[in-house]
């Protein structure tokens, strides 16, 4: 079977368990949304302030919402060792990886359009206009975001205290992506909006450097 | 035995010797005068920490490849004699970054990705004493090790194109840059020092991984016999001296 076969498999698996329940999106849309409303207290949230402060919160809020998201990903194989099926099962680790990658971010990616139009509302930023850009930062920054998280995942996940262990693992790898799709969500949210392509490249590339590293890490991290 | 106190003696006079020629011998600079001295050892903790973190870099890949305990030992040895160096490198720049600049401490390029490499390495410790199984401790770390080692260079460009404080390499820094030769036969002595001394430490800790790893064994095999020997054979009377 290859890959990406193996991968779209574990894809659907994925969702039909979470579109069951539907309770780890239901989560993460709640506690993003806390972050959104408890950052209004932080500063005071006119116009000018959310241009200022708006990047930063919600990508800090995408950020704590994906670490806390990302851990059943393979927390929840762990319960019931239905990791071991996986392992026994003829798929290549990267495929599982894969797989469960593509799942988280149509997760999160699903909770940021629910998240990103209350919080324009919320903090009065202007997205007509920028919408299309908007989604691509995004977009690049969910993937990062899921990648490194979806390997942590998988490390945290043998540990004791591996819900706190998360966190603690993925924030500080990510303050390179975070400085980035926030510089570059800010020059969206600016007076005279403009892509900035040199923080687009660079989510890129944070993208491109961490896949090949899970790639090339998969068979050790997925092992018995 | 001998070997190892030798070391200890070499690196330990070296350092005083060191830390002398940083504060006596070395001239007086133009415009920072005393506060100058501290950069010796600045440096020196940096070159300590670049070495060991690398080398903790090389032995994570080394194990996944080969899976020889020695170098989950090296590992983690590396990574704590990197986050060691690293905090006295950190302090030593905030110790010097108060009168100099006035202020403590900045969210400057260098700063702020040793201060997030700083926090990585941490993270890589707590991982460490939180996973059970010594094998697979060892590679779940050297995944997450590699990861970190990755990160740096990325956490050092984006803080680079966002903003920087911190003063331009003076050493190699292009035209006009250079050391009086004084001061550069002074940094070299403190480099030196520094590093034997970093070294020393790596082989201590190295040595203390390896005992621990034999301890373990030792005890698995003795509760092995236990377990056996209190389940079939043994009367009550040896059972109890065990």
């Amino acid at each position: 079977m290859t890959t990406a076969r193996a991968a779209a498999i574990l894809l659907t698996k994925e969702l039909r368990l979470e579109f069951r329940t539907r309770e780890l999106l239901n989560a993460t849309v709640v506690f993003a949304l806390i972050v959104v409303v408890l950052f209004s207290f932080a500063f005071n949230p006119t116009a000018g302030e959310s241009r200022r402060y708006g990047p930063g919160l919600l990508w800090i809020a995408f950020l704590f919402a994906g670490s806390l998201m990302l851990h059943p990903s393979f927390g929840r194989e762990q319960e019931n060792h239905t990791l071991d099926a996986l392992r026994m099962a003829p798929l290549s680790p990267f495929a599982i990886l894969l797989g469960k990658m593509l799942a988280n971010l149509l997760f999160l990616s699903l909770a940021e359009i629910i998240i990103v139009p209350v919080f324009a509302v919320l903090y009065n930023v202007s997205l007509v206009g920028v919408i299309g850009r908007l989604a691509l930062v995004l977009f690049l920054g969910t993937i990062g975001l899921v990648v490194t998280g979806t390997v942590f995942s998988a490390v945290a996940a043998h540990a004791r205290m591996r819900e706190l262990l998360l966190p603690l693992l993925l924030l500080p790898i990510l303050a390179p992506l975070l400085i980035a799709a926030v510089e570059a969500t800010a020059s969206l949210f600016a007076e005279q909006p403009g892509l900035d392509r040199t923080w687009l490249a660079f989510l890129g590339g944070f993208d491109i450097v961490f896949l090949t590293a899970s790639w090339l890490l998969s068979d050790f991290l997925l092992e018995e | 035995m001998k070997t190892r106190f030798a070391g200890t003696a070499l690196s330990a006079a070296l350092l005083f010797y060191a830390g002398y020629a940083a504060l006596f011998i070395a001239p007086d600079e133009r415009t920072m005068h005393q506060l100058m001295r501290i950069f010796y050892f600045h440096l020196g903790c940096w070159m300590v920490m670049f070495g060991a973190l690398t080398l903790a870099f090389v032995a994570n890949i080394a194990w996944l490849a080969t899976r020889k305990p020695k170098w989950d030992w090296l590992g983690v040895s590396g990574v704590e004699v990197g986050v060691v160096a690293c905090t006295a490198g950190l302090v030593t720049g905030v110790l010097w970054g108060r009168p100099a600049w006035g202020i403590w401490w900045t969210w400057d390029a260098r700063l702020t990705t040793t201060f997030i490499l700083w926090l990585l390495y941490i993270s890589y410790l707590l991982l460490r004493g939180l996973i059970e199984d010594p094998q697979r401790r060892a590679t779940l770390s050297a995944v997450f090790g590699i990861f970190a080692f990755l990160d740096a260079p990325l956490v050092y460009a984006s803080n680079r194109l966002w903003r920087t404080q911190h003063p331009a390499p003076v050493i190699l820094g292009g035209e006009n840059s250079g050391l009086d030769p004084m001061m550069g036969k002074v940094l070299l002595v403190c480099i030196v020092a520094m590093l034997g001394v970093g070294l020393l430490a790596l082989i201590d800790r190295y040595r203390l991984e390896r005992l621990r790893h034999e301890l373990d064994e030792l005890r698995l095999t003795v509760e092995d016999r236990s377990t056996r020997s209190n389940a079939v054979l043994t009367p009550i009377s040896t059972r109890n001296s065990l």
